[in-house]
């Protein structure tokens, strides 16, 4: 199956000369949720930008559905929907009627059945004939989907869809992502929220300074970087890490009654055998054992804080 | 040409337009009856004629052109520039559509509205004094082509100011300077041979002598000069606008 999106090494120079993507490739298959993650001023806004034809590329090609976003440009926005991270509307025009005008753009006739379609998927239907103004922080960002969708696209970019929105909200925005992709959409949303990129997508990029570090498969993700915690509980506290535990990667917890163990599952030895029997050597009286898989977010963290140390 | 989408633009332009109907219109008018209160009773009532026309009828092509200017170029001016402050420029640039087509949309739009006041005001003017139109169509021609070119000119500047200031900044310092000394008001015969001279590179000179020429048959400089002058500026406005385009110049940086 070819991509439904490509990219290839797109570089970024704004005219004040700042290079905000640094040769970015990227595959994105269609049907999948993919969701870039990284710190402010990334380059996540630009590489979006850059594909739905906000901003022109320095060098490097996008094509999307196989069509180039320069010299078939039409062919290609036709399948893009774009939800931009800052709320643009007008705010005194209707929702209905914004939303109508966003099709209109695409060169589609008009077709209130879509519309209403849309409206309704989103939870704005009632509020249809509302000016924009009268609308809450939430319901203005469900606009934005609302006329990105109004052409019905293939392919939609979400900038931050859950910045500045309550948890109820986010989870209604998760859902709304999940009906798409059901039907077919491919996703690319961007995310400052570890625990959404956890929730929703199937691969999660990662950006830092216009380079994109890497995208991999969620689960493979977290398997692979993923650090494991082994916390073992001693009956008896103690008040420092005994000298035979001391080749081993250990902090003690402040009441001195839990020991935690971090270690590599990409390790071929974990350690955790000789460990334990290290323990029972010197004299400690196990309790309990728990493991504890790191987050995607430590992973994150850590991967960007690699990379400022290259740097 | 995505002509669906430009049909869009244009008739979303119109709707705001049409929304606020009483007040794009009482406004000229109010203005136009003022004119001619003072220039045509007040003033005109001291000259008598101006090359055998009254001088009330004789400012009436001037009143028109000096509105429809001033209104073709802020119409389009801000037309393109409010997208552009609230940051919904993203959907038009987003969207299958070139800058060729947008320009068709938002100039579309701001020149039809400039000719609807246009006519308001050649309506309103019937009330004040007799005239008669001697070429009707040379009339209309002059009248959309003045629309259309300084809608164009009005994009340009919407696309150029970077704030409000600027979007005001060149209307006032420049295009309402050239349209008063572009004879709406008088006979450039009337002024001093130095500046009869000056005045001839004052491109409003040849759209006021043109358009009054339909009118009355007469005219500051040859009718053929005149739409020289004004395709000669759609051309400059034309070829700005595709250097814009080329470029993407204040629009995708
Ligand atoms: N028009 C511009 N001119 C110059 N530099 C720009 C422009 N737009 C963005 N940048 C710079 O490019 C870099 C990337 O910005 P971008 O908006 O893509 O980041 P982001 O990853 O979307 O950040 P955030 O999470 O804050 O939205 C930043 O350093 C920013 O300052
Ligand atoms: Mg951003």
């Amino acid at each position: 199956m070819s991509a439904i999106l490509q990219v290839r090494g797109l570089r970024k120079a704004y005219a004040n000369g700042f290079e905000a993507l640094k040769g970015v490739d990227l595959d994105i298959e269609e049907g999948e949720i993919i969701a870039l993650l990284g710190p402010n001023g990334a380059g996540k806004t630009t590489l979006i930008s850059t594909i739905c034809g906000i901003t022109t590329a320095t060098s490097g090609n996008v094509t999307v559905g196989g069509h180039d976003i320069e010299t078939d440009f039409r062919a290609a926005r036709s399948m893009i929907g774009l939800v931009p991270q800052e709320i643009n509307l007008e705010p005194f025009e209707t929702v209905v009627n914004t939303v109508r005008f966003s099709r209109g753009l695409f060169g589609l006739p008009r077709k209130d059945k879509i519309v209403e379609t849309v409206l309704r998927q989103l939870s704005l239907w009632d509020k249809k004939d509302n000016q924009v103004k009268e609308l809450s922080g939430g319901m203005k960002r469900r606009v934005l989907i609302a006329k990105a969708l109004a052409h019905e696209p293939r392919v939609l970019f979400l900038d931050e869809p859950t910045a500045g929105v309550d948890v109820e909200l986010r989870k209604d925005m998760w859902d709304i992502v999940a009906t798409l992709k059901q039907s077919g959409v491919t996703i690319i949303l961007t995310t400052h929220y570890i625990e959404e990129a956890e929730a929703i997508a199937d691969r999660v990029g990662v950006i830092n300074k216009g380079e994109l570090l890497l995208v991999e498969d969620k689960t493979a993700l977290m398997a692979r970087m993923g650090k494991k915690e082994l916390a073992v509980q001693i009956t008896a506290p103690i008040d420092t890490i005994p000298e035979l535990l001391a080749s081993y990667d250990l902090t003690l917890s402040e009441n001195g009654k839990t020991l935690t163990y971090t270690y590599d599952t990409r390790a071929e030895r974990t350690g955790i055998t000789s460990l334990l029997s290290a323990m029972s050597e010197a004299g400690l009286q196990l309790s309990d054992v728990e493991t504890r898989q790191s987050s995607l977010e430590e992973i994150f963290v850590g991967l960007v804080h690699d990379g400022k140390d290259a740097a | 040409m995505n002509w669906a989408a430009i049909r869009s633009i244009y008739l979303y332009e119109m709707s705001r337009f049409f929304r606020t109907l009483l007040q794009s219109f009482v406004s000229p008018v109010i203005s136009t009856s003022l004119y001619f209160v003072v220039f045509g009773a007040a003033i005109g009532s001291r000259i008598d004629q101006v090359e055998g026309v009254s001088y009330g009828a004789f400012i009436v092509p001037g009143l028109v052109m000096l509105t429809v200017m001033t209104q073709a170029i802020s119409n389009a001016s801000f037309g393109i520039y409010f997208p552009k402050f609230i940051g919904t420029i993203y959907e038009l640039l987003s969207a299958p559509i070139n800058f060729l087509e947008i320009v068709i949309g938002y100039v579309g739009a701001a020149a039809t509205k400039a000719l609807f006041i246009g006519i308001i005001i050649l309506i309103t003017s019937f009330f004040f004094v007799d005239i008669t139109i001697q070429h009707p169509l040379a009339m209309v021609a002059f009248l959309v082509l003045t629309c259309i070119s300084f809608a164009l000119l009005g994009f340009i500047i919407g696309i150029w100011a970077k704030n409000f200031e600027q979007l005001q900044l060149v209307p006032l310092l420049i295009v309402t300077p050239l349209v008063f000394l572009g004879g709406s008001f008088y006979s450039i015969s009337m002024l001093p041979p130095f500046w009869q001279g000056v005045s001839m590179f004052n491109p409003v000179v040849y759209l006021v002598s043109g358009f009054r020429w339909a009118f009355f048959g007469l005219s500051d400089v040859p009718v053929l000069a005149s739409l020289g002058a004004i395709a000669l500026f759609t051309g400059i406005c034309v070829g700005v606008i595709g250097l814009i385009f080329k470029t993407g110049w204040r629009i995708r940086e």
